[in-house]
């Protein structure tokens, strides 16, 4: 028996949630026709699956919710239902039993149960695609509306995730009544509940223009108090037009911190996410909404004095409040992207500069202010016809490069690592701008971020590595020693990271350093473009013996972008088809191969790739433990592979004693006997060791998902052979 | 009970409270910011401060003295509750008439000397040429440029006192440990607790068998090296005295701590020297933990850093023994066992060294760039000056200060024009109003009495509605030379009784639980102990007719009437009215209790909880039938 009080709902196993989990799974398995349907009726499963509904692990009544959407779609979902009359009587036994239950659920005085039956609406609403459910709407929906008239109104968060799942179904093309729903619960449900479901509404690609105003107005309601609060004079019109804050949010603002913070945050993130939406509403109010964030800020600092006593009150609950500063910052960040008025944009460079410098910014708070500060360096305009920073913005980065400065030597490593991120997005964005050059090299930054290579913390490192990689990408990091010897310090910069690759004890450094190498070579980088080859053939030396598989996947990276500049790139079949590249950075290998005599070219490729060791790295690679690496190595060959394979190969050596050797090697490395070394390859051997592995095979291999051993039918067969135990006897039964 | 307010300063207080018979002393912390008035004393002769124009060099070693709002020399006892509110205790002590007792923790005591020895040997290893009082006269003060000639009562500062009265003063302190328990003439106990703010910090309770006062001074809730603050022992006060709480409230301590080590390590990185103002102890040993972690990460590992005080060493040395009074973490490391602080390290490592003073082997050892730590923080006096006078002149350098009791830019006047970066950084670990709102709600005392300053914003912050005590019912608060009448009255005094007295009480149980005696008895006190003893047995009829002597009288015993206890149901006595033939009867109800009207009888009676009135026009027999009546609701005994 599968049901009922003798069967496992009666068993000691029952108690175990896995089990009950397990059970549920087992019937969405079984439940894949409707002729399953009358089975589970039958035997009473679905009063069972109602029970579990409100099981005490959240996983088991997620799922049990989730199995009975998926009997209610299955019996609708006949071929001969078109749209359902809310009438019960045409509806399937089955979907009759379970609507009937959502139907009591929602006229429960016990929230619990109005918030499972919510909870499974939305989820039909959500995944169910037939018109049957445009028929359980208007039939349900009554019910729900009657939701609203109780105060306070049940199971809120998932009334609110109802409409707006309905709100997105095919329903509000046939039932109009839905946004006057929409609009009365917005009415109904207090400030903080509101704010959740008026960003859902905005977010909706088709709604009337009435509702859209009216939820924008809910969102923008906490902001309008705080600028009326903080006003030291009636001043312009702000958010709302003039019209004065509603009192009820005004109320919720002032009534506790908790309260407080909670609604100023959901009112800042619901802004901040759809600030960059298309569809967010129009006129966008920028200037307002930047002085609203700035406001505050300020307020979170205690840096502005309020005259009103609501003010005062309000002051005293935000200052030093870590999260609304958070969730400010962040939305001033969203700002970035839109103009606004130069006194506004003053203001904001100046509440940026005073969280950075300020001492009481907490180390998450500095971060986010870094990146507001990134976003709105990166959205300033360019001073007409130069594309350089325009003078205003290069005055701040004269008065930030100080404070960042003092920032990297803070005894919080968070904070240090958040400056050195900082830097890096603004080197990567601005560091052919003459502007930031400038005051960068007059300032001690690019000293401090090598310095910090050497940090007790990996982090660190690691964000170090990559500043400094990016400071040395733009000639940045110092000035040349001597006129003599240009570059002398960018190279010391190479050996010192090549040594951070080999000896730093964490894996985060040793991965930045191997991004860095990459994106050097792949920009062509002065040092690397010196001698690309001896490079390649340290980086990959040293990424071959990490025990990180983070450190050697990127290894893979750097020797995809090396044969992409030996062969040209991906895409192209065959270097003698194609001309070199003729935008690669000077300097590097492709330019320096000749041009003419293509298989010629594909030799001295191969050559050079034997030289710096690239084969015995990926064919190591290729049986890694991790199956990442293997699986970028496999990709790599393949690209080699369809590189040469049509210009044949200048020198077939498929039966030279130096493949079998390398054969045997690989079969044993596959075997997991990786000590022993490939040793020197001739581009020949190389080539019919690659046609020899079956590499498609490989990649099919690797592609499968790790457990698919556990999951295939074999894998049952044995299960059920190894349970029954005499695996002799009964194989042939069995096949 | 009164509480007489002698210190303005809100962080440096000085309150007397006078308590059933006793006169408590609590703390006596010495003002010094008038040296801020005073040129600084160079350990080398300066000739540019001692050729500013106008002013010649004179006694700079002036200081604040209390107030004659109350003979001190009626003081009992005097509880310090940290090493800097002790630092007036010579004055009190060797110039009052003061005969009583101080109390105070082992740590407090020594690191309290050491600070005492400091400030005597700053100020009298630069003996004064000559020394001027005469502006001190009202009429010339009135000329002085602002803000001396806005200095209040000038005439009571006095000199720096000596090493043979800190000695003497200190000679009477008593050692107390932590939840000790010290009884005053019985009267009250007191007992102190850890306030979690410096080596032997303490909190005091004091308290009779029914009302408890509890001051709380200079406490942290933050973990730094001392003991944790005890907050449990609070619970239940009737008063709870509140004063040096954090004096930058606006300021955390762990952000300063960041700004100093940054700007610090910024310094030297340059080549620049940095130099710290600081006593010898306290935040400088946190500063030194900081430090000793950051400085490997911020490659100072090569940068000297010297303390500098004739103190110095002593510091450093009784830090590393006090292991009782230290946190949790630093007393486990004394079991390894290890230094509690890692500074033994530093100087192990020769990363920090300490010398008392700038002359002998610190001119040897001098390297630059370095960091120094030094007194004082009024940059007035002691080895910080000459630093000032070396390093000012260069903007590579840079003056940290972390100590929040003078204003900066104050103790930089004298030394302008100055080139060398000042940053400011107070590291003030004591409660913010948020710690302090969070502590009054959970001791919740009935009464909180403060310093004016903590009940409204600070003058520069008016809009700052949170820096400020807020509590129900609002504080009270005090200023300097107010007297406060603490706004509770004593009720109850617990008295003894002598077991054959008790044997002799015959209890009568009135309602469950309750039984009541009448008890007659002689009282007895002595040293604010007061026990009931037998009345002395009545002399017995000697059969001579002899007169009797008056003085052999004993006590006149009338003939006592009985108590009554109990309540009148008022429904039952209308009945019992009835039945004894009362007739139309009325019963309103009032606030206190019910009227009963008679009306036939034209009389009244009048129930109310603790009495009961009959009011009737000259019918004795009437109000005796009636007190009949009433009298058989009640008990007697």
């Amino acid at each position: 028996m599968l049901f009922g009080e003798v069967g496992p709902l009666g068993g000691a196993a029952w108690t175990a949630p896995a089990v009950r989990s397990g059970w549920i799974q087992g019937l969405r398995t079984l439940a894949q026709h409707p002729s399953a349907l009358r089975f589970l009726a039958a035997c009473g499963a679905v009063d069972t699956i109602f029970s579990l509904q409100g099981d005490s692990s959240l996983f088991v009544a997620s799922a049990a919710g989730q199995l009975l959407v998926h009997i209610l779609d299955l019996a609708m979902r006949g071929p001969a239902r078109g749209r359902c009359s809310p009438q019960a009587c045409d509806w399937p036994a089955c979907a009759q039993k379970i609507v009937c239950h959502i139907e009591d659920s929602l006229c429960s005085i016990a929230t619990p149960q109005v918030t499972q039956a919510l909870n499974v609406l939305t989820t039909v609403f959500g995944h169910c695609r037939g018109l049957w459910t445009q028929g359980l709407w208007v039939r349900l929906s009554p019910l729900v509306a009657r939701l609203l008239e109780k105060d306070p109104v049940p199971a809120s968060h998932s009334l609110v995730d109802l409409l707006l799942s309905v709100a997105r179904s095919s329903v509000p093309s046939s039932d109009r009544g839905l946004w006057e729903t929409l609009a009365q619960t917005l009415s109904h449900l207090s400030p903080t509940q509101a704010g959740p479901l008026a960003l859902g509404i905005l977010k909706l690609q088709d709604c009337p223009q009435a509702l859209r105003t009216q939820a924008f107005g809910i969102l923008l309601q906490p902001l309008a108090c705080v600028l009326e609060a903080a006003a030291q004079a009636p001043g312009p019109p702000g958010l709302l037009g003039g019209a004065a804050g509603d009192p009820m949010t005004a109320d919720t603002l002032l009534c506790s911190k908790s309260a407080c913070v909670g609604l100023l945050c959901c009112a800042l993130t619901h802004l901040g996410l759809l600030q960059p939406l298309p569809q967010r509403p129009s006129p966008w109010p920028q200037a307002p909404l930047l002085g609203a964030a700035v406001t505050v800020l300020r307020l979170c600092s205690g840096s502005v004095a309020p005259t009103s006593d609501v003010g005062g009150r309000l002051c005293a609950i935000l200052v030093g409040c870590g999260r609304v500063q958070r969730a400010a910052l962040d939305f001033l960040g969203a700002l970035s992207q839109g103009a606004g008025p130069q006194e506004s944009v003053t203001q904001v460079f100046s509440v940026l500069l005073e969280y950075l410098m300020s001492p009481e910014s907490s180390s998450m708070v500095l971060k986010k202010a870094f990146q507001a500060t990134l976003r709105w360096l990166l959205s300033s305009p360019k001073t007409p016809g130069c594309c350089d920073l325009d003078p205003r913005t290069q005055l701040f980065l004269r008065e930030l490069l100080p404070v960042l400065q003092k920032r990297l030597c803070s005894p919080c490593w968070e904070v240090r690592d958040s400056g050195l991120e900082f830097l890096t997005q603004m080197t990567r964005h601005c560091g052919g701008q003459a502007g930031f050059r400038q005051a960068l090299l007059a300032s001690e930054v690019p000293e401090l971020t090598k310095q910090l290579l050497q940090d007790p913390e990996s982090y660190v490192r690691a964000s170090a590595v990559t500043a400094t990689g990016q400071l040395s990408s733009w000639a940045l990091l110092a000035a040349p020693a001597s006129p003599e010897r240009p570059g002398a310090q960018q190279k010391s910069l190479l050996v010192e990271l090549l040594h951070v690759l080999c000896a730093d004890s964490e894996g985060f450094p040793r991965r930045a350093v191997m991004q860095v190498f990459t994106e050097w070579l792949r920009d062509g980088h002065a040092d690397v473009a010196e001698d690309p080859e001896r490079f390649v053939a340290r980086v990959l030396q040293a990424a071959s013996r990490d025990p990180d598989w983070e450190v050697r996947a990127q290894g893979l990276e750097l020797a995809l972008v090396f044969l992409g500049q030996l062969l040209g790139p991906r895409g192209s079949h065959c270097p003698c088809a194609v001309a070199l590249p003729e935008t690669a950075p000077p300097g590097t290998l492709a330019q320096a191969l000749p041009e003419a005599a293509p298989p010629g070219t594909l030799a001295q490729a191969l050559q050079v790739l034997c030289r710096v060791q690239l084969f015995e790295f990926a064919f190591r690679a290729l049986f890694d433990c991790d199956r990442p690496v293997a699986q970028k190595s496999c990709d790599l060959l393949l690209f080699l592979r369809a590189k040469a394979a049509p210009c044949g190969s200048p020198q077939e050596a498929g039966d030279s004693p130096n493949v079998a050797s390398v054969e045997a090697t690989l079969q044993r490395w596959q075997a997991g006997e990786q000590g022993q070394p490939l040793g020197y390859l001739e581009p020949g051997a190389v080539m019919a060791v690659l046609r020899s592995i079956d590499l498609e095979g490989l990649r099919d291999t690797l592609a499968e998902s790790s457990d698919h051993v556990e999951k295939s039918p074999q894998s049952l067969l044995q299960d059920m052979l190894a349970a029954v135990g005499v695996l002799g006897e009964n194989e042939a039964d069995c096949y | 009970m009164k509480l007489y307010c002698l210190s303005g300063h809100p962080t440096l207080p000085c309150n007397v409270l006078k308590f059933k018979s006793t006169t408590v002393m609590l703390d006596c912390g010495l003002d010094m910011t008038s040296t801020l008035n005073f040129l600084p004393l160079p350990l080398v002769q300066s000739p540019r401060l001692s050729n500013l124009p106008g002013w010649s060099l004179k006694d700079g070693n002036a200081f604040l003295d209390k107030t004659e709002l109350i003979d001190l020399s009626t003081v009992d006892v005097i509880l310090i509750s940290n090493y800097h509110c002790m630092m007036a205790l010579p004055y009190i002590t060797e110039h009052t008439g003061f005969t009583g007792t101080v109390y105070a923790t082992e740590p407090t005591v020594q690191i309290g000397r050491l600070l005492m020895e400091e400030l005597v040997n700053f100020i009298e290893r630069v003996p004064k040429a000559q020394s001027a009082s005469l502006w001190k006269n009202k009429d010339i003060q009135r000329l002085l440029p602002s803000p001396l000639k806005d200095a209040v009562e000038v005439s009571t500062w006095r000199r720096c006192y000596t090493m043979q009265e800190v000695n003497s003063a200190l000679s009477k302190i008593q050692l107390v440990g932590y939840s000790q328990k010290i009884e005053l003439f019985g009267a009250v106990q007191v007992t102190p607790l850890s306030s979690g703010y410096a080596l032997g910090s303490s909190n005091w309770i004091i308290q009779s068998h029914y009302e408890k006062v509890s001051y709380v001074s200079g406490s942290s809730l933050l973990t730094t090296h001392p003991q944790p603050m005890d907050q449990a022992s609070l619970k239940n006060s009737d008063v709870l005295i509140l004063t040096g709480l954090t004096q930058i409230p606006t300021a955390n301590p762990d952000g300063m701590v960041g700004e100093f080590c940054s700007n610090l390590a910024l310094t030297v990185r340059n080549g620049g020297n940095v130099l710290v103002p600081c006593y010898p102890s306290g935040v400088i040993y946190d500063l030194l933990e900081c430090l000793y972690q950051y400085i490997d990460s911020a490659g100072l590992s090569s940068i000297p850093f010297y303390f500098i005080s004739p103190v110095a060493n002593s510091s450093l040395e009784f830090s590393q023994i006090f292991a009782e009074w230290l946190c949790h973490n630093k007393q486990t490391k004394v079991y390894l066992p290890e230094p509690p602080f890692p500074h033994a390290e530093l100087i192990q490592t020769n990363k920090l060294k300490h010398y008392p003073s700038i002359h002998g082997d610190f001119s040897n050892d001098f390297r630059q760039p370095c960091v120094v730590f030094t007194g004082h923080p009024s940059l007035r006096f002691g080895d910080v000056v000459h630093f000032m006078e070396l390093w000012g002149k260069s903007s590579l350098n840079t003056v940290i200060f972390t100590e929040p009791d003078f204003s900066y830019l104050e103790a930089l006047a004298p030394y302008q024009p100055l080139a060398m970066k000042c940053i400011y950084c107070p590291i003030d670990t004591r409660l913010n109003f948020i710690q302090v709102s969070k502590l009054l709600k959970e001791v919740q005392p009935l009464h909180v009495v403060c310093p004016e300053q903590y009940t409204q914003p600070p003058p520069a912050q008016s809009h700052r509605m949170d820096l400020m005590i807020d509590c129900q019912p609002p504080a009270m608060s005090y200023r300097r030379a107010e007297v406060l009448a603490l706004p509770f009255k004593r009720r109850y005094e617990k008295i003894e009784i002598m077991p054959e007295l008790a044997d002799s009480l015959v209890p009568m149980e009135i309602k469950p639980g309750v039984s009541l005696a009448t008890v007659s008895a002689v009282l007895h006190t002595k040293d604010n102990k007061h026990v009931l003893q037998p009345p002395p047995r009545p002399a017995q009829p000697t059969g001579g007719k002899k007169r009797k002597r008056a003085s052999d009288d004993i006590p006149d015993c009338k003939v006592l009437k009985p108590l009554l206890s109990g309540s009148i149901p008022v429904d039952q006595f209308v009945q019992t009215l009835e039945k004894h033939g009362f007739s139309d009867i009325k019963v309103e109800d009032t606030a206190k209790g019910h009227i009963v009207l008679l009306q036939e009888a034209e009389t009244l009676i009048q129930i109310e909880e603790d009495s009961t009135h009959i009011i009737c026009d000259n019918d004795e027999m009437l109000r005796v039938r009636l007190r009949d009546l009433v009298l058989k609701f009640l008990q007697k005994f």
